[in-house]
Parts: C-alpha cells; sequence; structure tokens
C-alpha cells in the first residue's frame, strides 16, 4: 500500500512541479492577450474591467506606427520571396549538380552568413550600402537580410533536397521534359514542404529584426515596425504600457497568421518517397 | 522500335570503372536481361542508353542515330525504375498521363489514354488514387503504365521487380512476359535474378566486374555457360563446381579429384595440343541423381543438408572435410531417407569443362 501511495505521491508532485512550470511561461501570454484589451493596464496581469478598445483607438491615430506595419510587410515579403527563390535555385543545383567542392561552399557561406547577419559586421554592411547608393530604401534592407539568412536557407533546403530520389526528375527527363519542366513539375512540388519551412523562418526572422532596418534606414516613412514600436515610450524612456499592449498585439499577428495558412495550407507534413 | 548499339562504351566514376569496352547491340523487337550481381555495372550500361549517364568513352546508338550526348527526352525512349518514380503530388491519372502532357496533349484526351492503357494493366479504376493509397503491386504497374502510355523505341527496365513480394513478382514477370509477345517491344531490363532473366529475355548478357562475360540466348547461357562466373550465376541452384586434376593418357582425358570416379573421357580438341594440368569440372544439380552403386561416373560424399522443397529435394553432401560442396536437386518421390555416405550419378554428356581461366573448354558436337 505504501508503495501506491509513494508512486501515487510522486505523480502528484511531478504534475504539480510541470503545470507550476507551464504556468510561469503562460503568464506573460495571458498579460500579452488582456493587456491590449484594458485601458488601464499595468505591468501587472489583470482581467480587462471594462473591456475597452480605446488602446487600439488611440494606437490606430500613431500613423507612424500603422505605416510601420505596412512597412515591415514590404520588407519581410520582399526579403523572404527572395530567399525563397533564391535558396531553393540555389540549392537545388547545389544537391544535383555535379560540382567539385560543393559541400565546402555551402559550409563556407554558413559560416560567413553569422558574421553578416551579425551586428560584427554592421560597419562594414553600412558603408556598402552608403556606396552603393540605396541607403534608406526598402531594398537595402530586403538584400541585406536576403544576404544573411541565404545561406542558412540553402543549407536546411539542400539536406531536404538530397533526400528526395533523383529518380523523380530522371523519371520526368526519360518521359520527355526538359531540365525545366522535370524542375517545375516533378521536383519542386515535392519540394515545396522544404522551401514552406524556409519561408516561415525567413518570413519570422525579418519581421523581428530591429538592428539592421533601424541602422540601414533614415527617414520616418520607411520604418518597420520592429523600430517603430519605441514611439510608445515616452521622453523619458518609460513604455506607455496601455499603447504598447494594443501595437505588440497587432505587430504579432501577420506571423500567427502565417503560421495559421501555412499549417492549414500545407499542415507542415512531409510527401515522403514511396517505396514499396 | 528500334535496336541499340554500344560501340566500345566505357564510363569511369573518379577511378572507379563500372563498364568496360562494352561492345554489343540489341536487336529490333529483342528483349534483352543485362544479368550480373550488383555492381558489375548493369544498372549503369542501362543508365548510358537512357541518357542519364553519359559515357566516358565510345558511343551509343539507337536505331541510326548516335545518341551518345542526346538528352534522354530526346532518345525516344521509355523506362520503368526501381523505385518506380511515381510522383507522389499527383494522382495515378496524371502519374501515368505525364509523358502525355509534357507533349502538349490537351488534359481529356490524354486521360483518356491514361484510362486505356491503365485498363490493360487492370488499374483503371484506381485513377484517381494518390500513389501513397495503393499497394506496391499497383505502384509497379502504375510505373509500367507510364512507360507504355507513349510508343517508344526502346522500353528500358531497372529492377522493375525487385521490390514485390515474391508471389507478386511471379504475377508481374508473367504480364511481362505476356506484353512482351504481345506488343514485339524493344525492351532492355535489368535484374539480378537469373530466374526473371531466364524467363524474360530472348537474349541474356550476363555481366561482371564491368564486362559482358556471355551474350546468348537463355538457353545457350545455360547449356553452355562460357565461364564458371556464368555457369555458377545461372541456374537455381548454381552449377556444382569442382577442381580436378587433369592428364592425358592413352588418348583420353583422366580427371580426378577427392569423392569423383569418372570413366575417362574423349580429349577435347582444345586440349589436345596442350597439358591440361588443372581443369574445373561442372555439373548441374538437376543433371545428378541417387546412384547406383558401382556406377561408372559418381561421385561420393557425406550427407550435409536434405531440403526438401515440396517436388522437390535438395540434397547437399560434402565431398572432403570443409567446402567442398555439392548439390543435387532430385525428385522427392525418389529421395529415400538418406543418411551418412551418399553417391551421386551423372552422364558423362552432361559434364562442363573449364580450363584454369575459368573459360569454357568447347566439347563434342559445339
Amino acid at each position: 500500500m505504501t508503495d501506491h501511495l509513494r508512486q501515487f505521491l510522486g505523480r502528484a508532485g511531478f504534475a504539480f512541479f510541470t503545470a507550476l512550470i507551464g504556468a510561469i511561461f503562460a503568464l506573460p501570454l495571458v498579460w500579452f492577450l488582456f493587456a491590449p484589451f484594458n485601458s488601464r493596464a499595468e505591468l501587472g496581469l489583470a482581467i480587462p474591467e471594462p473591456f475597452s478598445l480605446s488602446n487600439f483607438r488611440q494606437v490606430l491615430e500613431n500613423s507612424f506606427a500603422i505605416r510601420a506595419l505596412g512597412n515591415s510587410l514590404i520588407q519581410s515579403v520582399g526579403g523572404t520571396l527572395l530567399v525563397a527563390l533564391a535558396a531553393t535555385l540555389a540549392s537545388y543545383a547545389l544537391s544535383r549538380s555535379p560540382l567539385p567542392g560543393k559541400r565546402a561552399v555551402t559550409y563556407v557561406l554558413l559560416l560567413f552568413s553569422s558574421v553578416v547577419s551579425g551586428s560584427a559586421a554592421m560597419v562594414p554592411i553600412f558603408l556598402m550600402i552608403t556606396r552603393a547608393g540605396i541607403i534608406d530604401t526598402h531594398l537595402s534592407v530586403i538584400l541585406v537580410f536576403a544576404g544573411g539568412l541565404l545561406p542558412t536557407a540553402m543549407f536546411i533546403l539542400r539536406d531536404f533536397i538530397d533526400g528526395i530520389p533523383r529518380s523523380y526528375e530522371e523519371s520526368a527527363m526519360v518521359a520527355g521534359a526538359s531540365p525545366v519542366q522535370a524542375f517545375f513539375d516533378v521536383a519542386l512540388p515535392v519540394i515545396r514542404p522544404g522551401v514552406v519551412v524556409v519561408v516561415v523562418w525567413a518570413f519570422v526572422n525579418i519581421w523581428g529584426s530591429f538592428l539592421i532596418p533601424f541602422i540601414l534606414l533614415r527617414s520616418a516613412e520607411k520604418m518597420p515596425a520592429s523600430v517603430a514600436i519605441y514611439s510608445f515610450y515616452s521622453e523619458a524612456g518609460t513604455p506607455i504600457v496601455t499603447l504598447l499592449a494594443a501595437y505588440a498585439l497587432l505587430y504579432s499577428l501577420p506571423v500567427v497568421l502565417l503560421y495559421l495558412f501555412v499549417s492549414w495550407k500545407f499542415g507542415f507534413r512531409f510527401f515522403g518517397g514511396i517505396k514499396a | 522500335m528500334a535496336s541499340v548499339k554500344f560501340e566500345n562504351v566505357t564510363k569511369r566514376f573518379g577511378g572507379f570503372t563500372a563498364t568496360e569496352g562494352l561492345d554489343f547491340e540489341v536487336g529490333d523487337g529483342e528483349f534483352v536481361c543485362l544479368l550480373g550481381p550488383s555492381g558489375c555495372g548493369k544498372t549503369t550500361t542501362l543508365r548510358m542508353m537512357a541518357g542519364l549517364e553519359t559515357p566516358s568513352e565510345g558511343k551509343v546508338w539507337i536505331g541510326e542515330r548516335d545518341v551518345t550526348r542526346v538528352h534522354p527526352k530526346d532518345r525516344g525512349i521509355s523506362m520503368v525504375f526501381q523505385d518506380y518514380a511515381l510522383y507522389p503530388h499527383m494522382a495515378l491519372a496524371d502519374n501515368i498521363a505525364y509523358p502525355l502532357k509534357v507533349r502538349g496533349q490537351p488534359r481529356p484526351e490524354r486521360h483518356a489514354e491514361a484510362q486505356r492503357v491503365a485498363d490493360v494493366l487492370q488499374i483503371g479504376h484506381l485513377l484517381d488514387r494518390m500513389p501513397a493509397q495503393i499497394s506496391g503491386g499497383q505502384q509497379q504497374r502504375t510505373s509500367l503504365a507510364r512507360a507504355l502510355v507513349t510508343p517508344s523505341d526502346v522500353y528500358l527496365f531497372d529492377e522493375p521487380l525487385s521490390n514485390l513480394d515474391a508471389k507478386l513478382r511471379l504475377d508481374a514477370r508473367g504480364f511481362l512476359n505476356h506484353l512482351q509477345r504481345d506488343m514485339g517491344i524493344t525492351a532492355v531490363y535489368v535484374t539480378h535474378d537469373q530466374a526473371e532473366a531466364m524467363a524474360l529475355a530472348t537474349r541474356i548478357a550476363v555481366m561482371d566486374r564491368g564486362r559482358i562475360v556471355q551474350y546468348a540466348p537463355p538457353l545457350e547461357i545455360y547449356r553452355r555457360p562460357a565461364t564458371t562466373f556464368v555457369a555458377n550465376f545461372v541456374g537455381n541452384p548454381p552449377m556444382n563446381l569442382i577442381e580436378a586434376e587433369a592428364r592425358i593418357e592413352g588418348g583420353q582425358l583422366h580427371l580426378q579429384a577427392p569423392g569423383l570416379h569418372l570413366a575417362p573421357l574423349p580429349v577435347p580438341a582444345a586440349l589436345a595440343t596442350r597439358a591440361p594440368g588443372r581443369l574445373t569440372l561442372g555439373v548441374r544439380p538437376e543433371h545428378l541423381a541417387l546412384a547406383a552403386p558401382g556406377a561408372a561416373n559418381r561421385i561420393e560424399g557425406r550427407l550435409f543438408a536434405n531440403e526438401n522443397m515440396g517436388p522437390e529435394t535438395l540434397v547437399t553432401v560434402t565431398r572432403t572435410e570443409g567446402e567442398a560442396r555439392l548439390t543435387a536437386r532430385i525428385f522427392t518421390d525418389e529421395a529415400p531417407r538418406l543418411s551418412g555416405a551418399v553417391a551421386f550419378g551423372f552422364e558423362a554428356r552432361h559434364l562442363h569443362l573449364f580450363d584454369a581461366e575459368g573459360l569454357r573448354v568447347p566439347g563434342d558436337g559445339e
């Protein structure tokens, strides 16, 4: 009997402990959902009383912050499309072609990319972008992000494509398809789940980045939301919690929507190869 | 329909030579099997026909055309892959109709054509399924249907049955045989299964280490294997090979080996001018029978294994201590309870002789 009791107490203790950890992690999220609808929100957790949209009304009046959401969209979508397109083509070539030293190329790129997107290379990047005459443009942000994210994206995708049998494209070519047709008809649909992973990953990365747009952009009308969120701080540097909460919720929506869309449309599923 | 010709084709991958100096022709309407163990270069040979590999040296011809550097899509071929290579995102109808889609046929027409071929292969009711939703045998037939949906000069098969279980494989083999008889297609078929090659081929090319060792009709390969390698590869179980000491005495060939009692043979013309030394004696398991006591030609040994296969029984004996084994295939009804010493008898006309290099010594009437 004591054995049973000990087992029960052990399990109960474990359940309590995990519930506690879960609660600790859930609290900020609950705040994140409640605070925007509370016109007197503070850093403490409180149930909105009354439930109000006044925070959002005020945020919407801040045209700089709202335009920034549009800028974030331009930069993230632009960067993501560039990364996805270039990474798919590059990793397909790296996986399928008999280029000597192609593994080394990917690894060296991967190594440098952590430097490029990191803050260590900020000064040279700034100088390059200035010389190129595209400072303070969306293009500069898109290009720098694409450069920084591409190697990792290529690395992920090349691994994915390596795992797909060549016989798919080979059978398409024997059936009469040109290499380009074989790529679009057969290879790309099979690779698509990997591309989707890269798209989500790149989008989230660019959407949440602060440093690069902060350094490369000057004019207020081009700043993305990650920078504009600082307009909800007072002159003294203290956050205006009510507005910050409402804006943060708006800011996170596109990413949530992207996840929901991808999960609905593709389900993060993989088509495996078919083998008897 | 067209013939295929290889002219001195060598393929190297880095330092590894996959095929060396291949020189052979597949006639119009022939069904040729490339047979050999894994790594012998048979799949590489097939892929060079398909254009999926380019020869390092030599030329490949299809019909009157030098296709050595022609892209697969322009070769007028169809191919069935070992893993079937069915496109997982397309329904069966689209999979089968893909070669037609590439040729720009409108959807209704190509689907009608896919339906026609699928009906012949008895998968017509599955056309709206996805490849992952059908069985292995059905996948195999789908890939076959995709290869047959367009008329091609040459049909290539890369071990298409090796992923099927034994029963399905027999069904599919019979079906392919029927298809070949029905349509008279030119086909090249890669396999490591000698029974498959025997059943399907009009000619078999036995390959070993990148070379063709023998290229002949199945029965010729079975009756007159060119080398000990072919003798050992074709036949189930393979031919028994016995190392023997040979000498010519009084115009007759005497062969000696442990357990072997053999009446002197007439000297083959090829051995008349040189001292034979060591020879390898070959005799197929199905040509051995339990010997009557005192039979002139017999091999003796001790029972090692006795495997009942239903109508037939495989009896294996060891001639000497160690590995020198010998297997006989005899009718179960004629097999008594065996134990201890066993003797097999055979007729001299069923013997094969190979010289020290493993090459066949031609016998009388060859």
